[in-house]
């Protein structure tokens, strides 16, 4: 019965046990639930190529094997630049990308969220208004855009729309409001002028929040292929490569599982990483006056 | 001229941002919008048609009503469920011991970092030949003598893009809870008990809940979005187009009409009506939520 005892919730106030026990088998099946087939893209990843049209079908790997990644690997080895230009190109791409859109969506949420900026209301809902629009007819128009500005087939065509998201600042907006006036009033009868209030009181204030959305733009453009912007082989990204490779059929099954694991587990240690960050520092804090 | 002055940083500060929002992310879609007037093959200078797309859309189009249903069913059922899931489980998790929620937090958010790559998981396990996973356990038990076709069947297409939908539908909207869950005033519980609330249930709907009105208000504009926009996992499971339509949503009908036909003053009509359906659907949501915690 000792993990039982483990399964305490974290604060004591208003928890019975039988309640606990209640809601943890809830997550504990539907858990099962969720990576289910996560664990079958893994166990698919190590089969053998006979074992994936094998009758009856098996759930488990029998013979694990990394002929998959090897097949991978040298097919990674036959590229046409370097292998090493795809990680570079979207390290750059997804670095640069994530810190400008924080700083950017942050800085545009704290006036909106605790100024009294007139127009303030109705830029706010054009913004969230913008994230109802089906982005696949805006292609277009945002080609001309692209080209216009004469950043075609350049990184900044896929990084420039990156730090525009209307997702970021809505959400930075929406914790920002969450913090109290007075915080921010103390801090300008300190002599804080805006920009150190919003850097130095505001951004620590809402750490969640901005560690919430590097995971989410991470995502985002992990898996960006440069789609019609980025045309030169040079500087095309991972993703790009990645799915160059899967595109190959019966023949490719093998490494396109392999393709599809690696392309998970990137941005899964990314998530595990910044998550642990956002637990970590608020546990012990919240938000107080 | 006075009021310029008196807020010059807050412009400073919003001005990069916007001035990008307004390339990227307005122009386009306003651009969009006034194509939807006019006959745009993308070859030729649009010419003006007033309301003739939508017209043709409402009245002449039949699998754009298959479209609109299908669209409605997700709204209406993925929608909502998403929803609270995303909700129940961002709350059960916070009542973790900090190892355990991390672990928790990976297992329920992973499906949507795998989303796209993903599919061809699916596939293997709705597979329609006997090779499939599903097909294959059924016929090994003896439940069913024949493989079934389930991604070309009529009738279990709905139902396993609806369950697929729901599986990788804790994302943005999870995350943004879990998150404002962690920013709730620690105190405030300390002092509710004070005051006579009893259990984890009262604590929710009277600290909890109003505690977290912008995110939840965040996480139903991100529902909304994803469940009228659903078209990846109808074209990646169903197939593009699917088995009588059966699959189509309103999304992939209007890529049907913008990629494949360079039909683009229909399909800007087509993301217009689908941008109202959301607004309209936004503001009932927004009201609904306002009496949270009351």
């Amino acid at each position: 019965m000792k993990w039982l005892r483990r399964l305490k919730p974290a604060r004591q106030i208003n928890r019975s046990f039988a309640g606990s026990l209640a809601l943890f088998m809830v997550l504990a099946l539907v858990g099962a639930f969720m990576i289910m087939p996560i664990v079958l893209m893994v166990m698919n990843a190590f089969k053998p190529l006979d074992e994936l049209f094998y009758f009856p079908p098996r759930f488990f790997v029998r013979n694990p094997t990394l002929r998959n990644f090897t097949t991978l690997f040298t097919l990674m080895s036959e590229s046409w630049v370097p292998f090493s230009r795809y990680v570079f190109n979207t390290l750059f791409i997804t670095g640069v990308g994530i810190f400008g859109h924080v700083i950017l969506a942050s800085a545009a949420a704290y006036p909106l969220a605790k100024h009294k900026v007139p127009g303030k209301a109705f830029i706010f809902s054009i913004i969230v208004l913008s994230l109802m629009f089906a982005r696949e007819v805006t292609a277009v128009p945002n080609y001309m855009i692209i080209t216009a500005l004469g950043v075609n087939n350049t990184y900044w065509a896929v990084i420039m729309p990156a730090f525009a998201m209307s997702l970021g600042l809505y959400l930075m907006k929406q914790f920002m409001e969450q913090i109290p006036d007075s915080l921010i009033e103390s801090a300008r009868i300190d002599g804080a002028n805006e920009y150190v209030t919003w850097w130095k009181i505001v951004m620590p204030n809402v750490r969640p929040a901005w560690l919430t959305l590097t995971i989410l733009m991470f995502q985002a453009l992990w898996g960006e292929t440069g789609g019609q912007f980025l045309r030169d082989e040079a500087i095309k990204p991972l993703s790009f490569a990645m799915q160059q490779i899967a595109m190959g059929g019966v023949a490719r099954q093998g490494a396109f599982s392999a393709v599809s694991l690696l392309m998970f587990v990137v941005p899964v240690a990314f998530f595990i990483f910044t998550q642990s960050h956002i637990i970590e520092t608020m546990a012990t804090s919240g938000m107080k006056e | 001229m006075k009021t310029l002055a008196k807020y010059k940083h807050s412009y400073i500060l919003m001005a990069p941002f916007l001035l990008l929002f307004f390339l990227f992310n307005l122009l386009p879609v306003l651009i969009s919008m006034l194509a939807s007037f006019t006959d745009f093959n993308m070859l030729q200078w649009p010419s003006f048609v007033g309301l003739e797309n939508y017209a043709r859309l409402f009245l002449e189009d039949d699998v754009f009503i298959v479209a609109l249903t299908n669209t409605m069913i997700f709204a209406v059922v993925t929608g909502p469920i998403s929803y609270l899931l995303c909700f129940t489980f961002a709350w059960i998790i916070n009542e973790l011991s900090p190892k355990l929620r991390a672990f928790m937090t990976v297992i329920f958010y992973a499906p949507s970092i795998a989303g796209g790559v993903v599919f061809f998981v699916w596939l293997y396990i709705f597979s329609g030949d006997r090779y499939g996973l599903l097909n294959g356990i059924l016929l090994n038990l003896n439940f069913i003598t024949e493989e079934i076709n389930w991604l070309r069947d009529v009738d279990y297409i709905m139902p396993i893009l609806i369950l697929v939908q729901l599986w990788m539908s804790l994302g943005t909207g999870f995350l943004a809870f879990i998150a404002g869950l962690q920013t709730v005033d620690r105190t405030l519980y300390e002092a509710g008990a004070v005051d006579g609330i009893r259990n984890r249930w009262q604590e929710l709907w009277f600290i909890t809940l109003p505690s977290m009105k912008p995110q939840l208000m965040f996480g139903a504009v991100i529902q909304i979005t994803g469940s009228f926009a659903v078209a990846g996992i109808s074209i990646h499971l169903a197939g593009f187009p699917s088995t009588n339509d059966a699959g189509a949503t309103v999304v992939t009908h209007l890529m049907d009409f913008g990629t494949f036909r360079f039909e683009m003053g229909y399909a800007s009509a087509i993301a217009t009506v689908l941008f109202l359906m959301m607004v309209g659907t936004n503001k009932l949501v927004q009201k609904m939520l306002g009496k949270v915690g009351e």
